[in-house]
């Protein structure tokens, strides 16, 4: 198990594995459909992002809302898929150097990866549960009225991923299929 | 003729929905004891454990298995001779799914319009099912459906000539195009027969019956287990990393059809086999 505390630096992507399994802690931030679309419309106008992203990590997750004494509530990741549209630009033109969700990406996806030498994490879909336990402190930092689709920024401890595409290309779910 | 008001309806509607998104029922646990036993990737052995621990701290703590607490599907079957009093059923219904996605903080995922996109902020309206049967009883089955899932569904009218076989390879199709999408190990409801929408509704009734028991038909019994092998020696496995376990169980539904026809639903369902009911 790799121990990674974000952000983190391009030297320590380039070491990152297809298969690696790795442990994230420090601050990472949420985004998924409604908040891509967001910032990618308001970057094409020209406006600021509401997160600088340079150098961050973007877990593709909905949380479910936090109970009484906790901080949130089911929080796994979703299909990444969904994002491939909006990846790209996060990667090419916010900085982002690493994505966490879970499921393929597309082609372009993974040659904005080796272009940028980011990296694709994937977490354990369906363990949400299990994962809220590793994030200590949230904070939504833009798009309240999205709710769950909201941009928070959580403070996570030994968060458990998987290198799922590395900064060289290689892809975990490929390698499974053909062993 | 029995009255059932409507109130008491929404009171166990809520029960359920909290329930299912945080329990898994006793049938789910044996299959997964029995999958990580079976399993030989010691990641796809890894990965099962952790759902197992996923699934016990959520039914000791009460917080949701998934973040993707679904759209509530609710099935009834009403009673022909039963009497509903004080208001409108399907308000009732919605009235439940909205208390118990609040109360239980379930997620809230559901848009009110497919191209406006804005979040109805309760989780409703609820999909609700109804069959009309004999009796006097209200049996409510509460069935929460996440989109990682969902989105990964397929049907497709096939030809009578393409037969069993021409069956088989459209689920092996469908389950290798959604490969890790569907957070697999996943549970695959298949419907065969009916017509469009029939073959889809069927598929998700399939996804209602206890893992490991069969079809009590014995053809499509069979053909369960040639699906349930085959699925497997895809090597998808859990998570799709790799791993004999790509399916948890795969569970088939039959309806009379056009003598021209057969069509075939796929409905994909997580590791997560949610599903609750109670019968007033």
């Amino acid at each position: 198990m790799i121990k990674l505390t974000t952000p983190i630096s391009p030297e320590e992507v380039k070491k990152l594995k297809v298969g690696d399994q790795v442990s994230i802690s420090g601050v990472i931030y949420t985004a998924r459909d409604a908040a891509h679309k967001r910032m990618v419309e308001a970057h094409s106008k020209g406006e600021k992002l509401p997160v600088d992203l340079k150098g961050q990590i973007i877990y593709y997750v909905g949380p479910c809302p936090a109970k009484p004494g906790k901080v949130v509530g089911a929080a796994g990741p979703t299909t990444s898929g969904r994002m491939d549209k909006y990846a790209p630009t996060t990667l090419d033109e916010f900085g982002l150097i690493g994505m966490i969700g879970k499921g393929q990406r597309s082609p372009e996806v993974v040659e904005a990866i080796k272009r940028n030498g980011a990296v694709y994490f994937v977490g354990v879909g369906g363990a949400g549960a299990l994962l809220a336990t590793k994030i200590k402190k949230v904070e939504c930092m833009a798009y309240e009225d999205l709710g769950c689709e909201a941009i928070y920024r959580f403070e996570v401890e030994d968060l458990p991923v998987i290198v799922g595409i590395d900064s060289e290309g290689n892809n975990a779910y490929d390698i499974a299929l053909k062993k | 003729m029995k009255e059932i008001n409507v109130q008491d309806i929404t009171k166990v509607v809520e029960e359920l929905c909290i329930k299912a998104c945080t329990t898994l029922g006793n049938d789910w646990w044996q299959v997964m004891d029995d999958a990580i036993s079976k399993e030989n990737s010691p990641l796809a052995k890894d990965i099962l454990k952790m759902l197992e621990e996923n699934a016990k701290l959520a039914a000791d703590t009460g917080e949701a298995i998934c973040q993707d607490t679904g759209v509530a599907v609710v099935f009834l079957e009403l009673g022909q001779d039963v009497r509903l009093i004080g208001g409108d059923l399907y308000d009732a219904i919605n009235e439940g799914v909205r208390n118990g996605y609040t109360n239980g903080y379930l997620r809230k995922s559901v848009v009110s319009d497919p191209l406006l996109r804005k979040n109805t902020g309760d989780n409703t309206p609820a999909i609700i099912h109804t069959e009309i049967v004999p009796g006097d009883n209200l049996k409510i089955i509460v069935a929460p459906k996440g989109t990682g899932s969902e989105n990964m569904s397929t049907l497709k009218m096939l030809k009578p000539a393409d037969g069993k076989e021409g069956i088989v390879n459209f689920v092996l199709e469908s389950v290798k195009a959604a490969g890790p999408n569907p957070c697999p190990p996943i549970v695959v409801g298949v419907g065969i027969g009916g017509n469009l929408e029939r073959a889809g509704y069927i598929a998700k009734k399939a996804l209602l019956r206890p893992l490991g028991q069969k079809n009590p038909l014995p053809h499509v019994a069979e053909l369960e287990e040639e699906l349930i092998e085959a699925v497997n020696n895809i090597g998808l496995g859990p998570q799709g990393l790799g791993g004999r376990t790509t399916a948890l169980d795969v569970h088939v539904e039959v309806a009379p059809c056009h003598i021209g026809a057969l069509p075939v639903a796929v409905n994909i369902n997580c590791h997560a086999s949610r599903h609750a009911e109670a019968v007033l």
